[in-house]
C-alpha cells in the first residue's frame, strides 16, 4: 500500500508498504530516518517515541497506515520543531502549562557543569534546548534511548515549563535507559527548563 | 614494544596536563554527542545498503533435543527468499566458535542444548518474509532430559552436555558437566574456626540477570569482490570477533574487514558472537549485503546472561569483631556453552572474601554446564554474585555480635598491604574503611517525603508509585550498607594488551592529532577520554578520533573496567613516542639555536614546545611544516599476571583492584511487599578522574543495574523444561526513572602508581555493592532474612 503523511514538516510518500509494517519501520527503513530507535519494538522502552499530531507515541505500536494524512515529528526534526514553536510563541501545545515554581535556576542546574568544546562532529548544527542540555549535562552515554527521551522531554517542557523532579520522573517513566541511572537525564531536563525560563 | 610505565604516586605524570585545554581531568563533552542527540549517529541497526537482504535466525523451541530432521523446502520455495542455511551448509571445517573454548556451534549439529539455540538461517528481501520463511522450516526434535542445576548436572546418570571434552579445563574438573573449578586454600580454616566466638552460615541465591542493553544485536555484512566480507557491527572487541568469525567462514582474517558501528550499550552482553557469523554466511551465500536485527524477544536468546548462582558461606568472628575464617562454595550456572565461564569462576573464587582481611580461607567456585541459557560476561563478572553473599554475611555477623554493621566492616577492612586469599599483596591504595565512612556520614534523606507537598500524598514518592497503592500506611524505612572489591583488566596470565596509533600532522597551519584504535565505544566515553589524553600529551587542541576497525592492532575488550586503563594507556604511550619524535625533529632543525633543546625537560603545551620553566622554543605546527606526518602505532601492556594454582588458588592473578561502597535508603510497603528505593549513595576510589562528568555517569549507571537485580530483574527459566519464560521488556523489568532514586556520588582520587595517570578502572565496582546495600536496607526495614535476589513482593509478604 501507499502511505502519505507529513514528517518533520515535509510531505512524504512511502510505497510498497506491507500492511503489517509499523510507523517506526517505515521511518527507519523506507524514509531514511533511523533516528527513532528500535530497542524493543513492543512499546515498553520509549526509544521510538515520535509526536503524532503533537502527541508523543511509541511509533513501533502505530501501524504505518494509521499515520495516513497525519503529522509526525521525529528526533531528526526536533530542533526545527522547537524553533518554530519558539517563533510562533506558543510555548504550550496543550494549554496545560502549570505555573509551578519548582524549577531549578540555571546557576543551580549548572553545578555539575561541563566545559570544553569536544563536539567536533556535527558541529554548527542547530539544536533544540533539550538536545543541547542532554549533551551539556552528560545525559548521553550509548545514546540509544536518547532520541525517544528527547521527544518525550521536549513535550513535557512544552506543556509544563517548570516541572518538579517528580513531574519529570512521571513524564519520562515510559522511557528506559540502561546506561545513565537517569540522574543526568534529570539534570538535563532541569537545565533545559532553567535555560528556557531565563530566556523568557 | 612498550611496557607499562609508572608514575610516582600522587604526583602528576606530566606538568603539561595542567595547562592543555580540554585535557585530562576536565569534563569535556562527548565527541559523538551532537550526532547522538540529532538521531544522526549510525548504530549497527541503522545500517542500510542498496539491494540488501534481511537475515533471520530460526532458534530451537526446546532446550535439549536431538534433531531428527530439518525440512527447509517450503521455506526455500517462498517468493522473496534468497537462501536458507543449516549446519550442512557451513563452508569450513571449523564449525564452532567461543571466547575461550570453541564449544558453540554456529548452527546446531543434530542436537540443541538450550532454548533458543540457532538452528537455521534465512535471507529474504523483507524482514517479515524472512520471519515467515523461518517459521516454515520443519524441525523434528526428539527431546532429551534436561540438566538444570548442580544436582541434575552431577547426578550419576546425568546426560553430558558436551561429550568427549578436550579443552584445557577438561583434565582438572571433577565432572564433565563442570566447565571449570577453582579452589583457593590459604591458612587453616579448621584451626581458625576454634578461635571464633560466633559462626554464621548462609545459603544465597542470585538470579539470572540480563544486560538489557537497548541497542539490539544487529549489523550488516557486505560481500566483497575478493571473496571476503565487510562487516559493520556492534561489539565489545573487534579482534576477538574476527578470530572467531574468519575460521568458520573459511576465510583468512584479512578478508574479513570489521568496522565498529554505533553500539547501543553492551555491559558484557556483546563480548560473545551473536549475529556476526550468521550475517556473513548469508552474505557470502547470496552474494548480497545482509542485515540482521534482533527484536527484543530474540535479543534475550541472542546473548549470554549473568550467571545465576548458589553461594554457601561460613564466616567466623571473635567477640571483639575480628573475622577468623571464611569457607565458601560458589556454584555458577554457565548454561549450555562455556562463553566466559572459566574467567567468571576465577573472579568469583579470588574475590569471594570481599574487601576484608581473612587469613584462613577455604574457597571453591565452579561453573556448571546445563541446558539453561548460556551465561558469560556481565558488568561485575563473578564478583557481583559473591558480593551479594559476603555482604549479607557481614550484616549477620555484626547483628550476632551486637555491633554496628559499618563499624564491623571497617574493623575488618582491607587496606594497602593486605594479602588476598590468592597470596597477592594489595600494593596500591584500598580505602575500604574510608569509602564506608563517607557514605555513612551523608545526611539521611528526609522521612515521609511524599507528604512534603503539603496536600495529599504524592504517590510518585511512595512504594507502588503511580499504581497508588498506599498513602504511607504500612510504609517502613530501612538503611543498609555494602562495599565490594573488583579486579580491573583481564587476569590469570592473559596477554591483555591494547594498541594505539597516533598521527600528528599539520593541517592548514595547525597541528592536528588523529587517534586510531580498535576500542569499542559502547557508550562509556572512551572516545572522549582518548581526545583528552592526546591533548594532554601533545599540547594540541584539535584531535580527531578515527573510527574503530581491524586495520589497527587489537584494543582488547571493552570490559573488565579496563579500557581507560588499557587503551587510554596505549594512547598515552603512543603519544609519548610521538612527542619524542617532535622533539627529535626540533633538535634536528632548531637545536643549534637554543641550548635548552639539548638540556631541558621539554613539554608540548598550547601548540608549542616549551621548557619546564615555561620558555617557548618552537611552534609545533611550524616545526612539522614540510615533514611527513608522524605516524606511530604501539602496543601497551599492563604488568603481567599469572594463572591461579589449580589446587591452592595461589598466584598474583589480578592487575588492579577497585572498590566502591553504597548506602541504600528504602521504604517498604510491608502490607503489599513493594519497595521504593529512596536514595542510593555511592563512594568510590577512581584513582584519577580523567573526565569527572563521565566518571559520575558510570557510577550512577552501574549503581542502577545493581538496584535492578536487587528488586526486579531476573530471567526466569522453567526448572522442568529449561525454557525461558520472560523474554521481553514486559516481563523482564529494568529500572525506570521512577524506580531509580537520587544517586549522590563521592569519588576519591588515590593514585595507583602502576596505572596510567594513577587511574583505577571504575565501570564495574558500583554494580557490586549496590545490590547488597539495597537488600540490607530491606532486611532492616522488614526484619526478614531475604537470601535470594531479586526481592519480589511475595518474599516480603510471606505469600510464597
Amino acid at each position: 500500500m501507499r502511505v502519505n503523511f507529513t514528517v518533520n514538516g515535509r510531505p512524504q510518500q512511502a510505497d510498497d508498504v506491507w500492511e503489517g509494517e509499523s510507523l517506526l519501520y517505515v521511518l527507519r527503513e523506507r524514509l531514511g530516518l533511523p533516528g527513532s530507535k528500535n530497542a524493543c519494538e513492543q512499546g515498553e522502552c520509549g526509544s521510538c517515541t515520535v509526536r503524532l499530531d503533537g502527541v508523543p507515541v511509541c511509533s513501533c505500536l502505530v501501524a504505518a497506515g494509521q499515520a495516513e494524512g497525519r503529522d509526525v515529528v521525529t528526533v531528526e526534526g526536533l530542533a526545527d520543531f522547537a524553533k518554530k514553536r519558539e517563533e510562533h510563541g506558543h510555548g504550550c501545545g496543550t494549554g496545560a502549562c502549570g505555573g509551578g515554581a519548582e524549577g531549578v535556576s540555571t546557576d543551580e542546574a549548572k553545578q555539575w557543569s561541563a566545559k570544553g568544546t569536544d563536539s567536533q562532529t556535527g558541529e554548527g548544527v542547530e539544536l533544540s534546548p533539550i538536545q543541547q542540555a542532554f549533551i551539556d549535562a552528560g545525559a548521553v552515554q550509548c545514546g540509544f534511548c536518547t532520541p525517544g527521551l528527547l521527544v518525550q522531554a521536549d513535550a513535557l517542557l512544552e506543556s509544563n515549563p517548570s516541572p518538579s523532579d517528580q513531574d519529570i520522573r512521571e513524564a519520562l517513566s515510559g522511557n528506559l535507559c540502561r546506561c545513565t541511572g537517569y540522574e543526568k537525564i534529570l539534570d538535563a531536563v532541569r537545565l533545559a527548563a532553567a535555560r528556557q525560563g531565563e530566556a523568557v | 614494544m612498550a611496557n607499562t610505565r609508572t608514575a610516582p604516586s600522587g604526583t602528576p605524570t606530566n606538568v603539561s596536563q595542567k595547562h592543555n585545554k580540554g585535557g585530562i581531568g576536565e569534563s569535556t563533552l562527548r565527541p559523538d554527542g551532537t550526532l547522538k542527540v540529532t538521531g544522526e549517529f549510525a548504530y549497527s541497526s541503522d545500517m542500510w545498503h542498496e539491494d540488501m537482504l534481511w537475515g533471520q535466525t530460526l532458534r530451537s523451541t526446546v532446550a535439549h533435543a536431538e534433531i531428527a530432521s530439518i525440512d527447509i523446502s517450503e521455506a526455500l520455495a517462498m517468493p522473496g527468499v534468497y537462501a536458507v542455511l543449516t549446519y550442512d551448509d557451513l563452508p569450513a571445517a571449523m564449525k564452532n566458535y567461543g571466547l575461550e573454548i570453541q564449544d558453540t556451534p554456529v548452527l546446531a549439529n543434530g542436537r540443541v542444548r538450550h532454548h533458543g539455540e540457532p538452528v537455521a538461517l534465512v535471507a529474504a528481501d523483507h524482514p517479515e518474509t524472512a520471519r515467515r520463511a523461518a517459521a516454515k522450516i520443519k524441525i523434528d526434535y526428539r527431546e532429551l532430559p534436561v540438566v538444570t542445576d548442580e544436582a541434575s548436572a552431577l547426578a550419576p546418570d546425568a546426560p553430558l552436555i558436551h561429550e568427549g571434552r578436550d579443552d584445557h579445563h577438561a583434565g582438572h574438573v571433577p565432572h564433565p558437566n563442570i566447565v571449570h573449578r577453582q579452589p583457593i586454600i590459604r591458612g587453616n580454616v579448621e584451626e581458625a574456626r576454634k578461635r571464633a566466638d560466633v559462626i554464621v552460615e548462609g545459603e544465597y541465591t542470585f538470579g539470572m540477570q540480563d544486560q538489557a542493553f537497548l541497542g539490539p544485536e544487529s549489523g550488516l555484512a557486505v560481500p566483497s569482490e575478493d571473496g571476503g566480507v565487510d562487516l559493520y557491527v556492534a561489539t565489545q572487541w573487534l579482534h576477538s570477533d574476527l578470530k572467531q568469525i574468519a575460521p568458520v567462514l573459511g576465510l583468512p582474517e584479512e578478508k574479513v574487514r570489521m568496522t565498529l558501528s554505533g553500539v547501543g550499550g553492551a555491559f558484557g552482553g556483546r563480548e560473545d558472537i551473536s549475529m556476526q557469523i550468521h550475517a556473513c554466511l548469508l552474505a557470502l551465500a547470496t552474494n548480497k549485503p545482509v542485515k540482521i536485527v534482533y527484536n527484543r524477544f530474540e535479543s534475550f536468546f541472542g546473548h549470554v546472561h549473568r550467571h545465576p548462582a548458589k553461594l554457601y558461606y561460613e564466616h567466623g568472628a571473635t567477640k571483639d569483631g575480628k573475622l577468623t575464617h571464611m569457607k565458601c562454595k560458589i556454584v555458577l550456572d554457565g548454561g549450555a556453552y562455556a562463553s566466559a565461564s572459566p574467567a567468571v569462576v576465577g573472579n568469583a573464587s579470588s574475590l569471594s572474601v570481599g574487601p576484608y582481611v581473612v587469613d584462613d580461607v577455604d574457597i571453591e567456585a565452579i561453573a556448571l554446564y546445563t541446558n539453561n541459557p548460556p551465561c558469560g560476561a556481565m558488568r561485575g563478572f563473578g564478583a557481583v554474585q559473591a558480593c551479594f553473599a559476603y555482604e549479607a554475611q557481614m550484616d549477620k555477623l555484626a547483628a550476632k555480635l551486637g555491633m554496628d554493621p559499618v563499624e564491623f566492616r571497617q574493623l575488618n577492612a582491607m587496606e594497602q598491604g593486605t594479602i588476598m586469599p590468592t597470596g597477592q599483596v594489595v600494593d596500591s591504595p584500598a580505602p575500604v574503611a574510608e569509602l564506608l565512612r563517607r557514605v555513612k556520614a551523608r545526611p539521611l534523606p528526609p522521612e515521609r517525603q511524599w507528604e512534603s507537598a503539603g496536600e495529599g500524598a504524592d504517590v510518585r514518592a511512595l512504594p507502588g508509585g503511580l499504581s497508588n497503592t498506599t498513602h504511607g500506611e504500612g510504609v517502613v524505612r530501612g538503611v543498609g550498607y555494602a562495599v565490594g572489591i573488583k579486579n580491573v583488566g583481564f587476569s590469570e596470565g592473559f596477554d591483555d594488551y591494547s594498541t594505539a596509533r597516533v598521527v600528528l600532522s599539520v593541517v592548514n597551519g595547525e597541528a592536528v592529532a588523529m587517534v586510531h584504535t580498535a576500542m569499542a565505544e559502547v557508550g562509556q566515553g572512551g572516545v572522549t577520554v582518548h581526545a583528552q589524553i592526546a591533548r594532554t600529551e601533545l599540547g594540541v587542541t584539535n584531535v580527531t578520533i578515527h573510527p574503530a576497525d581491524t586495520q589497527v592492532g587489537s584494543a582488547g575488550s571493552t570490559s573488565a573496567s579496563r579500557q581507560t586503563y588499557m587503551t587510554g594507556g596505549a594512547v598515552k604511550n603512543t603519544c609519548e613516542a610521538v612527542r619524542e619524535k617532535v622533539l627529535e625533529i626540533g633538535r634536528r632543525k632548531n637545536g643549534s639555536y637554543h641550548p635548552a633543546w639539548a638540556t631541558a625537560e621539554l613539554l608540548l603545551e598550547g601548540g608549542k614546545v616549551v621548557t619546564d620553566g615555561g620558555e617557548v622554543l618552537a611552534d609545533i605546527a611550524e616545526l612539522l611544516e614540510g615533514e611527513d606526518p608522524i605516524d606511530i602505532e604501539l602496543e601497551f601492556r599492563h604488568r603481567p599476571t599469572v594463572a591461579f594454582d589449580l589446587v591452592t588458588g595461589q598466584g598474583d592473578g589480578h592487575v588492579q583492584y577497585t572498590f566502591a561502597a553504597h548506602r541504600a535508603v528504602v521504604e517498604v510497603d510491608t502490607e503489599l511487599g513493594l519497595v521504593k528505593v529512596v536514595e542510593l549513595a555511592c563512594a568510590q576510589d577512581v584513582g584519577k578522574a580523567l573526565n569527572p562528568l563521565s566518571v559520575v555517569g558510570q557510577i550512577q549507571g552501574g549503581t542502577t543495574q545493581g538496584l535492578g537485580v536487587a528488586v526486579m530483574e531476573e530471567i526466569i527459566v522453567d526448572p522442568k523444561t529449561a525454557k525461558v519464560r520472560n523474554p521481553s521488556f514486559t516481563d523482564y523489568l529494568i529500572p525506570t526513572i521512577l524506580d531509580t532514586p537520587t544517586i549522590p556520588v563521592d569519588y576519591l582520587e588515590l593514585a595507583d602508581p602502576n596505572a596510567p595517570y594513577g587511574l583505577r578502572g571504575l565501570g564495574e565496582a558500583p554494580t557490586l555493592s549496590s545490590t547488597p546495600a539495597v537488600l540490607a536496607a530491606i532486611r532492616q526495614a522488614t526484619g526478614l532474612e531475604l537470601n535470594k535476589t531479586p526481592i519480589r513482593p511475595e518474599a516480603l509478604t510471606g505469600t510464597l
